[in-house]
């Protein structure tokens, strides 16, 4: 196996370890369908019971009302990324986010980003986002899905050592994300999303 | 918390955690499930290479906290952050109060924050100043509604049932909740979503503070320290000035050992790195307000103790709790003020003082588990002793204790008064070598173990009949330490150690002025005692000509070779002395095994009885010896069986024993009850204080296991 290819199977192994779903794909155009399929098949809010259909005081219930149809957030892409995502969107009847995330605490269903790096040793995305949007648009939807450009892989978190140091240099906020939003604060019963997504989708793209 | 205003109100709290039926399983389960993820999380890694560069930066950071806090403060300040530092908890909570006045915020979001805790900032910011507060870690959310302090560092609620929180929520909610857990969870994620929507305020915590750039670092898993750092136009992070370190490399590798460490995870789920003040639509300008609030409360100080600094290598992992064997019985609210476990304790006399340390203190049965794994390589159960004599300076010495050091720094008074007891337990003992009743007949607590009596003839007394013929060029010279318990009450285990090596090339000599090692004395706190009583022995041991000094006691052992370096290592009098002295040292099992080599030929050919083991804690933690008994025992021809958790303390911890005897009574038990299901006849461990512990559970217990010194096997094998 080549250096690189050792790294996407530890990189892959891990990030599985802790629930993440990772498929390879040579393309973006492919990321956007396979984005399209997941936003399909998801009932909104109710497939992966984010927390609408439970016995809820009155205040959170109002929350809930503030998401209706599907929705998809796609925050800090490039300009022709955002229009071709867009058609796909609007071909499937699904509404697509760009800014004001803020106005969607009541949720979202997936929220579709690139991502800086992938740190092999632990399965990790990193993810540079002092744009508030797409901070938020990673934390409150239900599903994420990120693309992570293979060339982009390294070794373990010390190889990223200077690039966020420079980024710190300017003000920064930096994320590391590994799996799903988890706990176990109940009896140590491992659940997922408590706060976060629900779901990781890392699409590896071949460059 | 802990209120109890003595060690009476102290034992009545514990004995209530102990009859938790709940508490107890999930402890267990927690334990046992720890332990495998753990292993199995550092499996790739040179774990105890990490621990000592964590060690090491930590140390470093530690020499130089205020130049680290100073460039801290510059740095952050350039990037759009107010920096502040607080002398005290009050004034910690002064400043947050006073930054939400400011900024006329009403609601509060938090991420979960040890150092908040300590302060008890919810008080202040609820009570003083009427803003609602609400956190947003689910157990803290959770402890936050019955007004709880956490139980665990990690896992706060970790006391607590599915149907106390489902209680807890149906409350909350107006709603009838059901038990299932993932629903459970879901419903906090619904009702915790509104509140950072409305909140004005977030309030974290912070793992690292990277000086270099005015970075911290949070560590969740849950994802709320970044909506807590999101979403509300104002955000204070409150941390304690240890978490400064120089570099992002610093914080980077304290992140390798802090979740593998907590909870067997190679990383958590989120770790998020801000620095300076970022972009929040909810702002103003668009621009947060960010402001690093640093806490003191006797941090400098303690920075600047030779011999507690390193207590600020602590990552708040909270893995010294998660293997100490009475953190699991009593759990968090006992075992520990604010910070629990065996960081707790110590953290809780430096951060909350002597009274809410005093009685908290004394409860560490010293079996080091916590020294093996903590991320910073801290010396626990070291520091934990230390603090106790401290007490005692402060507090003053009670009488037993007070008495107990005058007696044992004087040898021929103790012997003598050992001599007397044989005589005076002549009505008490019974024909099978135990005492009939005790006498702490009035301390029925204590009748959760038979009691050897004092022998007949102490070792001392037999020495010149038994003693080995000397031999003129021997391969070892060897001077026997029998510690107390080997010499007045089984002399038959020395007696056993000398036959074991009879013929192979061994000159055995037993200095008479050798006395009790001075343990006893350590764990109670009387180190000026201690002290003495470890120059007394050295002298005895320097008038051989020995290469090895031999003990069988496993406490004995790591306490000679340890804690005499530790007590006389830095008198320029002693220093080469008891180097010379503790170098020499060596337990039973590796001297017969790794030095001596003993072979499958020296033993006979019959089949051996089906044993088990019990590692003493001096043995496995305080000296690493590990293998070794294992072998000889399968050497000797014995069937080995291997016990579960056969390096868990089996509740001896000499005084410990006679102070927390529910404690040692629990821990006995299990011990017994581990020993039995292995299908052993007889179980075999490397130190009279174990043999005396288990042989007298086994016996209370009307069980049929044996135990025995490994040494009277190895004596009885032999060819």
């Amino acid at each position: 196996m080549t250096a690189k290819a050792e790294s996407v199977k530890l990189f892959t192994d891990k990030a599985e370890l802790v629930s993440a779903v990772v498929t390879e794909i040579s393309s973006l155009d492919e990321a956007y369908k396979y984005t399209m399929d997941l936003c399909g098949k998801k009932e909104a809010c109710k497939m992966l019971i984010s927390g609408c259909e439970q016995n809820l005081s009155n205040t959170a219930e109002q929350l809930c009302a503030t998401k209706t149809g599907k929705t998809i957030v796609a925050p800090a892409l490039a300009k022709k990324e955002a229009a071709a995502l867009e058609k796909q969107c609007e071909e499937n009847g699904f509404t697509l986010i760009k800014d004001s995330v803020r106005n969607h605490l009541g949720g979202i269903d997936i929220a579709f980003t690139r991502v800086d790096h992938g740190i092999a040793e632990t399965g990790s995305l990193v993810l540079n986002c002092p744009n508030e949007e797409l901070r938020l648009a990673t934390m409150i939807s239900e599903v994420h899905v990120a693309v992570l450009p293979k060339s982009k892989l390294v070794d373990n978190s010390y190889e990223l050592e200077s690039w966020m140091e420079g980024n710190m240099m300017k003000g920064d906020y930096t994320a590391f994300i590994t799996g799903a939003s988890r706990t176990a604060d109940i009896e140590r019963v491992l659940a997922i999303g408590v706060h976060g997504p629900l779901e990781l989708h890392i699409l590896l793209l071949e460059d | 918390m802990q209120d109890a205003k003595n060690l009476k109100e102290y034992r009545k709290e514990i004995r209530e955690s102990l009859d938790n039926d709940f508490l107890r399983t999930a402890m267990d389960n927690f334990a046992v499930a720890y332990r495998g993820s753990r292993a199995n999380a550092f499996k790739d890694m040179d774990e105890k290479a990490l621990i000592r560069d964590i060690a090491e930066a930590k140390d470093a950071a530690a020499s130089r906290l205020d130049e680290l806090f100073a460039k801290f403060k510059e740095e952050a300040e350039k990037r759009g952050a107010v920096v502040h530092l607080a002398k005290d908890a009050k004034e910690a909570n002064e400043i947050i109060g006073r930054i939400a006045m400011d900024e006329n915020c009403k609601t509060i979001v938090k991420s979960k924050s040890m150092t908040a805790e300590e302060t008890l900032l919810n008080h202040h910011l609820e009570d003083d100043l009427n803003l609602k507060v609400v956190e947003t870690d689910l157990g803290e959310w959770i402890i936050q509604m019955r007004k709880e302090g956490p139980s665990h560092m990690v896992m706060p609620a970790i006391h607590l049932s599915r149907h106390q929180v489902s209680d807890l929520f149906s409350d909350v909610t107006g709603q009838k909740q059901g038990d299932d857990v993932q629903a459970l969870v879901k419903v906090a994620r619904r009702e915790l979503r509104q509140e950072f929507v409305d909140a004005d305020m977030g309030i974290s915590g912070g793992n690292f503070a990277i000086a270099e750039t005015g970075s911290i670092g949070l560590v969740t898993n849950e994802g709320n320290a970044r909506l807590v750092t999101t979403l509300p136009r104002v955000h204070v992070a409150l941390m304690g000035l240890d978490k400064l370190t120089p570099k992002l490399h610093d914080a980077l590798r304290v992140l390798k050992a802090l979740p593998r460490n907590a909870t067997g995870q190679a990383i958590t789920s989120y770790v998020t790195w801000i620095t300076g003040s970022n972009e929040c639509a909810a702002a103003e300008d668009d621009r947060k307000k960010v402001h690093f609030v640093f806490l003191d409360n006797g941090r400098r100080a303690l920075a600047k103790d030779p011999v507690f600094s390193q207590v600020h290598r602590c990552v708040r992992c909270g893995a010294c709790a998660n293997v100490c064997p009475v953190y699991r019985m009593v759990g968090g609210h006992k075992m520990g003020h604010i910070y629990i476990g065996a960081i707790g304790l110590i953290l809780t006399y430096f951060y909350h003082g002597t009274e809410k340390a005093k009685n908290l203190v004394q409860n560490c049965i010293n079996c080091g588990a916590c020294k093996e794994i903590c991320a910073g390589g801290i010396d626990l159960p070291g520091l934990i002793k230390d603090i106790q004599a401290r007490i005692l300076e402060e507090e003053g010495h009670p009488m037993y204790s007070s008495f107990l050091a005058k007696m044992m720094k004087n040898r021929k008074l103790f012997h003598k008064f050992l001599r007397i007891a044989k005589t005076a337990q002549k009505p008490m003992k019974g024909k099978d070598g135990f005492m009939r009743h005790l006498p702490m007949i009035f301390m029925p607590d204590h009748d959760f173990r038979a009691l050897p009596t004092v022998a007949e003839v102490p070792f001392r007394d037999m020495w010149a009949k038994v003693q080995p013929a000397k031999v003129a060029n021997p391969k070892y010279k060897v001077a026997l330490f029998s510690g107390c318990v080997q010499d007045f009450v089984y002399p038959e285990q020395s007696v056993a150690t000398v036959e074991s090596m009879r013929n192979k090339d061994v000159n055995l000599e037993f200095p008479m002025d050798q006395s009790c090692c001075g343990l006893p004395l350590q764990m109670m706190g009387e180190v000026t005692a201690a002290r003495e009583v470890a120059i007394q022995n050295m002298e005895a041991f320097e008038g051989t000509d020995c290469d090895y000094i031999l003990t069988m006691c496993a406490s004995c052992a790591s306490h000679l070779k340890h804690n005499y370096m530790k007590m006389l290592g830095q008198d320029p009098k002693y220093a080469t002395r008891v180097k010379a002295f503790a170098d020499k040292v060596i337990d039973y099992s590796s001297f017969m095994n790794d030095v001596l080599g003993v072979e499958k030929e020296d033993f006979l050919d019959s089949a051996g009885d089906a044993v088990t083991y019990h590692a003493p804690c001096h043995l496995c933690r305080g000296l690493d010896v590990k293998s070794a008994p294992r072998e000889l025992m399968v050497k000797a021809g014995l069937d080995y069986k291997e016990s579960a958790e056969e390096e868990v303390c089996c509740g001896f911890g000499g005084t410990y024993s006679v102070k927390f005897p529910k404690i040692s009574e629990q821990l006995l038990t299990k011990k017994v009850n581990n020993a039995k299901e292995s299908g052993a006849k007889v179980l075999l461990t490397d130190c009279p204080g174990c043999v005396m512990q288990i042989r007298g559970g086994a016996k209370k217990q009307g069980t049929d296991l044996e135990v025995k010194h490994i040494a009277e096997y190895m004596a009885e094998r032999r060819k």
